[in-house]
């Protein structure tokens, strides 16, 4: 058995039992990472030396009888849009390059503090604007599951660096599905906050309305752990919300949805909805009602036009907040050569160090809030807005939670939508609501798709606040559906090959091993039966929804050992 | 064209843009410290710097000080305002946008009585917003200025300092008189924010900064002409001489068949002014709501409270003072032109008669201050020192002379006035035998003298005074003595 296929709450129990060190389980992750990560990309940036030492520092602190919070020695990653104080910090950007923020994030701190394991920096697209982790100006992260095809974005980074198993835990950002919608697609667990609930100091910002960091997972009761952890009131930021926590980890080891009056958004789903996620959506569906949900259709009539005001209000703000890359305090400076004049160094600069993505969004936006067009733009997608919130308003009159496919498809081919963004910007149809709404939402894994074997996410939105409805229901459909399958596993050796080759002065290596390395898609589960048999939460590699898995066998391990 | 025949033929009208530096401990959206001067980016944090990832918190004193300023100049103040981004591009900008306020700004509609002259002019406020000051650009090269620089640096110390925009209406009406009326409004701002305790209001470090507009229209036509904006004038006379210089070059062009450009101007003390950015083409700021700062929502209770607790009127002290100390106009001018009010107020609060507290501050300390180059507040000794060497002369331990040195001792830092007399043994002689002594060898001293005033001649006992004096080390109370001296002779 391998400590990184272990969950979260497992692998902790095990820290404290004393069955594995935090150094043995960061060494684990940090060998998987350069085992796997030439051929997927999911980190830009490991810091192997800075990780061991946090985990010895745990450690040690274990030893000497200090009490730890839950997660502590248990690794985790880190979506690059977060500063670190002194590692590099690009956003997946050029723009950023070589610059090592003076300071730490307060979700960084809070994991630090915490006794978290950081890992590394994970991929994005840049800025965060993007669908596919395609933008990212350090070449894609490919989903595990098929290399062939995108993890999603723009948190692909976090989302891939799960489903590979090489690390336990990672944190997302979610502006308009980035943490969602690539959990959907790789078969993981993604959580967006309720809006202000976790704090946004340190999160280079996109649009700072909707952006929102969260936990990303492989299962309900891990992402719950590591939320409480980066939860809670930041005076720092002053969108944070001064309430407590919900109570998610209760919520995610508890899993009952009888009686939860749960609700199937009618406008997602239908047209343009992959046969194979409707079908597994459904029986997502099925299995909650059967475990008690009363389940009910209804009309959230403004959705569709969510897309569309998100494509203005999101760029708006972004066009203002990515103003400051200006080449004068920090990152790529551009043509200073003595004889441009400031402006031209900003030109230059911005021209050559953002990237296509980036700048049609600074377009848009900078259009949308000029003279003459803000009402007609910024203005009417702030009605939107607030047609969106009273539809969420409404309908959590008659619901507790409202239920959709986190993405209307599953994992697409790399380059297939690069030209075509409004086919890009579909992959967020469902997802952007909540965003503008700044209510709560999470992707539960719900199975693979008849249609190409990848995975489904299932959508659960609740109200602001009821975080917590969040994970039981998350937690109710893991025990339905059964664990959830792990991707299929990366070649290794072909990968350590390749990771070798990047680096040494044969990187031409790199381009005549990949053949060998993508499109390998081994049927065997790496799971050994041992696992099976020893009731951890391993995963079978075949998709099995079945309405009738034990309750909890995922959640005993939790139970004892990461109580918080 | 001259003035007067300027004004002869149009009507000024005027709008003030005066941005106040508010003298809050720390800046308007982070904890670094809030004050002029520093080593460069010394007092910055992720946050003034506008570093990727940083977010604002609002200081609440920097709100306070702003519904403070509104309620004194008889605004209305928001129930709800947001701040909004004014988006651009320049290097002192450090998010190139500026957080400030745009359609909600937290005082509106105000009003205030100027006085110029027995008149009084009535000047509409339209609104005062708080915003966050840029840094400075410092232009490497000969010159110093933009044009020419080698290369430019950066100091982002004044990086989100938190300021008070106050703008104006069009004022109109003022005729000849329009740009007294401009600096007679702008000098009682600066004594209302003084009072207020809310700035240092130092126009020649820019914590008190004014933008002069100033348009014109044929006379009586009532119709606003196209205006320019005389920026950073930083002195109240510099306010005059400003828009009485653009009244004549507006005149002259106007009078010409020309057309007035809507630009920024230049000031330059040596009289006149220059163009700067054309306005022609308005800017475009894409304002928008800043989203990462909540609406502020003043507690109407609060605000209340606060207006209770408004400091009076200065010009309403000012009367009252002078009315209390029984000084003259001409008295209380010299007391005014001297900045003196609040320490010969605190002074005579120490005990002291408002004439010798008049008279301390006006000479002494006054001259010392201009030697120091600083203002009279700032000078090392307070009021209570000030009352303690008074009543040291009123109880006749000291003489003018002992207490100007006594003074002297405090200024250069020995310490309060009873240890220095102490330490110093500067008290008046009290010994009568000393006295006699010291009277005796000085008429011997001055036997002309004496003989002159054996003879009748009273006036000729100075010179034996000031023998006597010699002989007392000048601790002799010179009334005592003359006293003694006339009766040695007598």
């Amino acid at each position: 058995m391998s400590l990184t296929d272990l969950t979260a709450a497992e692998l902790a129990l095990a820290l404290a039992q004393g069955e594995a060190s935090s150094q043995e389980a960061t060494t684990a992750c940090l060998e998987r990472i350069a085992a796997t990560d030439g051929d997927l990309n999911a980190f830009l940036h490991v810091d192997a030396e800075r990780a061991l030492a946090a985990a010895r520092a745990v450690d040690a602190r274990r030893a000497a009888g200090e009490a730890l919070a839950p997660l502590a020695g248990v690794p985790v990653a880190v979506k690059d849009a977060f500063v670190l104080q002194g590692a590099p910090t690009t956003c997946g950007s050029r723009i950023l390059e070589g610059w090592r923020p003076p300071y730490d994030a307060t979700v960084v701190s809070r994991l630090r503090a915490a006794g978290l394991v950081i890992l590394g920096k994970t991929n994005m697209d840049e800025f965060a604007m993007g669908s596919s982790t395609e933008n990212s100006a350090y070449g894609p992260t490919r989903n595990p599951w098929d290399r062939e095809r995108v993890p999603g974005g723009s948190g692909g980074g976090s989302a891939a660096c799960l489903a590979a198993r090489q690390a336990p835990l990672a944190i997302g950002s979610d502006t308009g599905g980035s943490i969602r919608q690539p959990a959907a697609v790789t078969g993981t667990v993604g959580v967006k906050p309720t809006y202000g609930g976790v704090s946004r100091y340190g999160l280079v910002a996109m649009a700072s309305s909707l952006d929102q960091p969260g936990p990303c997972a492989r299962t309900a009761l891990d992402a719950a752990l590591l939320h409480t952890v980066i939860a809670g009131h930041d005076p720092r930021d002053s969108t944070s919300l001064d309430a407590p926590t919900p109570p998610v980890v209760r919520a995610a080891r508890d899993g009952r949805v009888d009686g939860l009056r749960l609700g199937v958004v009618q406008q997602l789903g239908g047209q343009g909805y992959a046969p194979g996620v409707e079908e597994r959506f459904q029986q997502g569906v099925n299995a909650l009602e059967r475990a008690g949900a009363e389940v009910r259709r209804l009309s959230c009539p403004h959705f569709p036009l969510a897309l569309a005001a998100y494509y203005l209000i999101m760029p708006s703000e972004a066009s203002s907040n990515l103003a400051r890359f200006d080449a004068v305090r920090y990152g790529l400076r551009v043509g200073d050569d003595g004889a441009n004049s400031v402006e031209q160094v900003m030109r230059l600069t911005r021209g050559l160090g953002f990237g296509d993505e980036v700048k049609r969004r600074v377009i848009l936006g900078t259009y949308a809030l000029s003279a003459g067009y803000y009402e007609a733009y910024y203005g009417s997608a702030q009605k939107v807005r607030d047609l969106v919130r009273r539809d969420f308003a409404a309908a959590f009159e008659q619901v507790d939670v409202l239920v959709s496919p986190a993405c209307p498809t599953t994992a697409w081919r790399l380059g297939e939508r690069t030209d075509d963004p409004w086919a890009m910007y579909q992959a967020d149809l469902c997802t952007v609501p909540v965003n503008l709404a700044g209510n709560c939402a999470a992707s539960f894994p719900a199975g693979l798709s008849p249609d190409d074997g990848l995975p489904v996410g299932l959508q659960v939105m609740a109200p602001a606040g009821r975080d917590d409805l969040l994970y039981r229901v998350g937690a109710a459909l893991e025990r339905a559906l059964g664990p959830s399958p792990a991707a299929p596993d990366v070649a290794p050796t072909v990968a350590v090959a390749l990771t070798a080759a990047g680096v040494g002065p044969a990187a031409s290596g790199r381009t005549t091993a990949a053949p060998a390395a993508v499109g390998v898609h081994p049927a065997a589960s790496r799971l050994d039966a041992a696992d099976q048999a020893a009731g951890q939460a391993a995963a079978p590699d075949v998709a099995g929804p079945s309405a009738d898995a034990p309750g909890d066998d995922q959640t005993g391990v939790g139970r004892t050992g990461a109580e918080r | 064209m001259d003035y007067d025949q300027a004004v002869e033929l149009f009507d000024p009208a005027l709008g003030l843009e005066v941005h106040v530096e508010l003298n809050t401990a720390s800046k308007l959206f982070c904890g670094c410290a809030n004050r002029f001067s520093g080593p460069p980016n010394s007092r910055t944090c992720p946050v003034c710097l506008g570093l990727p990832g940083s977010l604002p918190v609002v200081n609440a004193r920097a709100v306070e000080s702003a519904i403070r300023i509104g309620l004194a100049l008889n605004c209305q103040i928001a129930r709800q305002c947001c701040f909004a981004r004014k988006n651009y591009f320049y290097p002192d900008m450090t998010k190139d946008f500026q957080t400030s306020q745009y359609d909600e700004p937290i005082c509106f509609d105000g009003r205030v009585a100027v006085e110029l002259a027995g008149q009084v002019f009535d000047v509409e406020i339209e609104r005062a917003h708080l915003e966050e000051d840029a840094g400075q650009l410092l232009h490497q090269g000969a010159t110093g200025r933009i044009q020419g620089a080698d290369y430019s640096l950066v100091d982002y110390n004044r990086a989100g300092t938190p300021l008070v925009e106050i703008v104006t209406r069009p004022i109109t009406g003022t005729g000849a008189q329009a740009p007294q009326v401009a600096r007679a409004y702008v000098a009682w701002l600066r004594d209302q924010l003084r009072a207020l305790g809310v700035s240092d209001v130092r126009m020649e470090q820019g914590s008190l900064r004014c933008d002069a507009n100033l348009s014109l229209s044929p006379k009586g036509s009532g119709v606003l002409g196209t205006r320019t904006e005389t920026k950073n004038v930083n002195s109240l006379r510099s306010i005059e001489r400003a828009l009485g210089y653009e009244i004549r070059r507006q005149a002259a062009i106007l009078a010409d068949g020309g057309r007035v450009v809507q630009e920024t101007r230049h000031w330059h003390e040596e009289g006149t002014t220059s163009p700067g950015r054309s306005k022609e083409q308005a800017e475009d700021y894409r304002y928008f709501p800043e989203p990462d700062l909540p609406q502020l929502r003043p507690d109407p209770e609060w605000v209340e409270s606060l207006r209770r607790r408004l400091p009076e009127d200065p010009r309403a002290r000012v009367a009252r003072l002078q009315a209390e100390w029984g000084l003259t106009d001409l008295e209380m001018r010299d007391v005014l032109g001297a900045e003196a009010l609040d320490v010969v107020e605190a002074t005579v609060a120490a005990g002291v008669s408002p004439a010798a507290a008049r008279k301390w501050w006006l000479t002494e300390l006054l001259r010392f201050a201009n030697a120091a180059g600083l203002e009279l507040a700032a000078v090392p000794m307070t009021p209570a020192q000030v009352a303690a060497v008074q009543a040291l002369v009123d109880s006749g331990r000291l003489n003018d002379k002992l207490a100007r040195q006594v003074t002297e001792a405090v200024l250069a830092g020995e310490g309060e006035p009873d240890q220095i007399v102490a330490r110093r043994g500067l008290a008046l002689v009290s010994d009568t035998a000393q006295l006699q002594a010291a009277v005796e060898r000085a008429v011997a001293a001055c036997p002309q003298a004496a003989e002159s005033v054996r003879q009748g001649k009273a006036q000729a006992v100075g010179a034996i005074i000031g023998a006597a004096m010699r002989e007392l080390g000048g601790q002799g109370d010179a009334a005592q003595v003359r006293q003694l001296i006339l009766e040695t002779l007598a």
